[in-house]
């Protein structure tokens, strides 16, 4: 089987966000950057699903500054076989653009199934492996909790958790894109000779200008700004069957939520 | 969630001056001309059996080729699970531009603009529109659903329209244990951290969430200590939710939480620790021990609600 798997580097989680005086965007310095962790659960299925269905190859695929090489890198040394980087200097992208670039980046390779987290942490945007779906025309399933190859190894059963604890189950053939939810697996760290290894697996540059075709940005974002700021609230003094009927008392009538 | 979008369409609709028309695709369907209280002016009802389980690319094709006859400018969906999976592979077909998960929608120079959390809620931005069709979907408890026009009947239309050939086919669907209201659309929220101390003991959050109408949560902490399902889990890697009222006991506060939950209406914070830095963010505060507190506010609240 041939397995792809794509990636973005996002900021750690603990990063303070800050924006720039001119509302244009974040402040960049000093970010720690992570590998999504939506992602990592999509590099661990694309490494299990390797390791149960031999020979398979599975190809880690991330877009953006060079520094996602060294995100591609982890996942090679986690166990992948191949990187693909793709190199987004010279590009505006907004995510029909980054879409329909990473589409373009991966077409030839003919992966029959290709995880992705569901969405990136930073962006939130849960976009892109839909619009590489529609791009690549093949079918989409996100929130996924649950992946298993059927016995011929032409599609497979995939569970997607929706809201209120349902799941919902699909059957779907080859190839298909996969939105990885929590919990789909445990990833694995990579090893020390794994990170030897990683050294010398083979890590194609591709340039976005040459992907880019006719495609152009459809949104921009302007005007980033921080939430608003709560306000100190108060803490409620005294006994506690006393706060708690304190605070039943303001719940009903000062906040009137309940 | 319908209905609130439908309210917020209908006033963006009044800006634009034009009309709000809305799609409903399924089988079964009922009650179509109600959304019309809500401001909608006509109804497309696709109902097929072969679209009784949602199908992406199924309802995919529906829109497109009632987009090609209807000729919208602007399209919204709510940020379900469903409306998150299908608007952005409409867009794509439609080579068009798609906000998010939106908090603020809006009409300037004639064009949506669409506001919306990023970095899970550390920051803000607004979003413009380069493409002729713009499509945004809105978080839910955003907008408030109002009735425009009491009785007021959406002219429905019947559309006879082939889904097509339907690929990733749905199965089944296993409920969950819980009919309870998805953390993602409830209005309010009790959530537990790691001073639960076990699974066992979220019973009592349970309680107090019966009486009153709450959907329970989790930190991340007490989901990887085992404590509670991933999918109770709020906050950066876990659900989003923009309850009016969220109840935290015993978490404590940390960046990624409160990524999860910042946009509460009223939070309330119990906790041992004074310290904790979740009551620099709450409106209300009680230090103390949550086995204690929280059993006294199920009793008080089932006093009250009962008068």
């Amino acid at each position: 089987m041939k397995i792809g798997v794509l990636i973005k580097q996002v900021p750690d989680t603990e990063t303070k966000i800050r924006v720039k005086a001119d509302a244009s965007g974040i402040e960049t310095d000093g970010i720690k950057y992570i590998i999504n962790p939506y992602d990592e659960f999509a590099i661990e299925e694309g490494l299990k699903v390797k390791e149960k269905n031999p020979p398979s190859e599975t190809v880690v695929i991330s877009m953006g500054p060079v520094r996602c090489v060294e995100a591609i890198r982890t996942g090679l040394a986690m166990g992948a076989d191949k990187g693909i980087y793709v190199d987004d200097t010279g590009i505006t992208a907004d995510n029909y653009v980054t879409a329909r670039v990473l589409a373009n980046a991966i077409k030839s390779e003919n992966f029959d199934v290709i995880f992705c987290g569901k969405q990136a942490i930073d962006d939130d945007a849960s976009q892109i492996v839909q619009m590489v779906a529609e791009f690549l025309n093949i079918p989409q399933v996100l929130i996924v909790e649950g992946f298993e190859v059927r016995a011929d190894k032409k599609g497979a059963t995939v569970s997607r958790r929706v809201g209120g604890g349902a799941k919902e189950v699909y059957e779907v053939d080859f190839p298909v894109i996969i939105g990885a939810e929590k919990g789909l697996n445990t990833p694995r760290y990579a090893s020390l000779p794994g990170i030897m290894k990683a050294k010398t697996k083979p890590l194609t540059t591709l340039k976005a200008t040459d992907l880019l075709g006719e495609a152009k940005p459809k949104t921009t974002n302007v005007n980033y700004r921080l939430p608003p700021e709560r306000k100190a609230g108060k803490i409620l003094q005294g006994e506690p069957d006393q706060v708690a009927k304190e605070l039943v008392k303001l719940l009903r009538e000062e906040a009137k939520v309940i | 969630m319908t209905l609130e979008l439908a309210t917020k369409a209908s006033e963006l609709a009044a800006k634009l001056g034009g009309e709000v028309d809305t799609v409903l695709v399924g089988h079964g369907i009922e009650n179509p001309a109600e959304l019309g209280s809500y401001g909608v002016k006509k109804v497309y009802v696709v109902d097929t059996a072969k679209l009784e389980k949602y199908n992406t690319e199924g309802v995919a094709k529906v829109i497109q080729d009632l987009v090609d006859e209807v000729k919208p400018s602007v399209i919204l969906g709510t940020a379900s699970p469903m409306g998150r999976d299908l608007l952005p592979r409409v867009a794509a077909r439609l080579d068009a531009g798609l906000a998010s998960d939106c908090t603020e929608l809006d009409i300037q120079d004639g064009k949506l603009v669409a506001t919306r959390p990023i970095y899970s809620g550390k920051a803000v931005v607004d979003v413009k529109f380069e493409s002729s069709i713009q499509l945004a979907t809105t978080r839910p408890n955003s907008f408030v659903a109002k009735v425009v026009q009491q009785g007021g009947a959406a002219e429905v239309v019947k559309k006879d329209i082939d889904p097509g050939n339907l690929r990733a086919v749905m199965k089944e669907i296993v409920k969950g244990k819980s009919n309870k209201v998805d953390l993602t659309e409830a209005g309010i929220i009790v959530s537990g951290g790691r001073a639960m101390k076990n699974a066992e003991n979220f019973k009592i959050l349970q309680e107090l969430a019966d009486v009153i109408g709450a959907t329970v949560g989790a930190s991340r902490a007490a989901v990887d200590s085992g404590y509670a399902p991933h999918d109770m889990q709020v906050g950066q890697t876990g659900k989003v939710v923009n309850p009016n009222l969220y109840i935290a006991c015993g978490i404590s506060g940390a960046i990624q939480h409160l990524a999860g939950m910042r946009t509460s209406k009223v939070i309330v914070a119990i906790n041992k620790d004074p310290e904790a830095p979740i009551f620099t963010k709450a409106d209300y505060g009680i230090v103390g021990d949550l086995f204690q507190i929280v059993p006294l506010l199920t009793q008080e609240f089932k006093k009250t609600l009962a008068e």
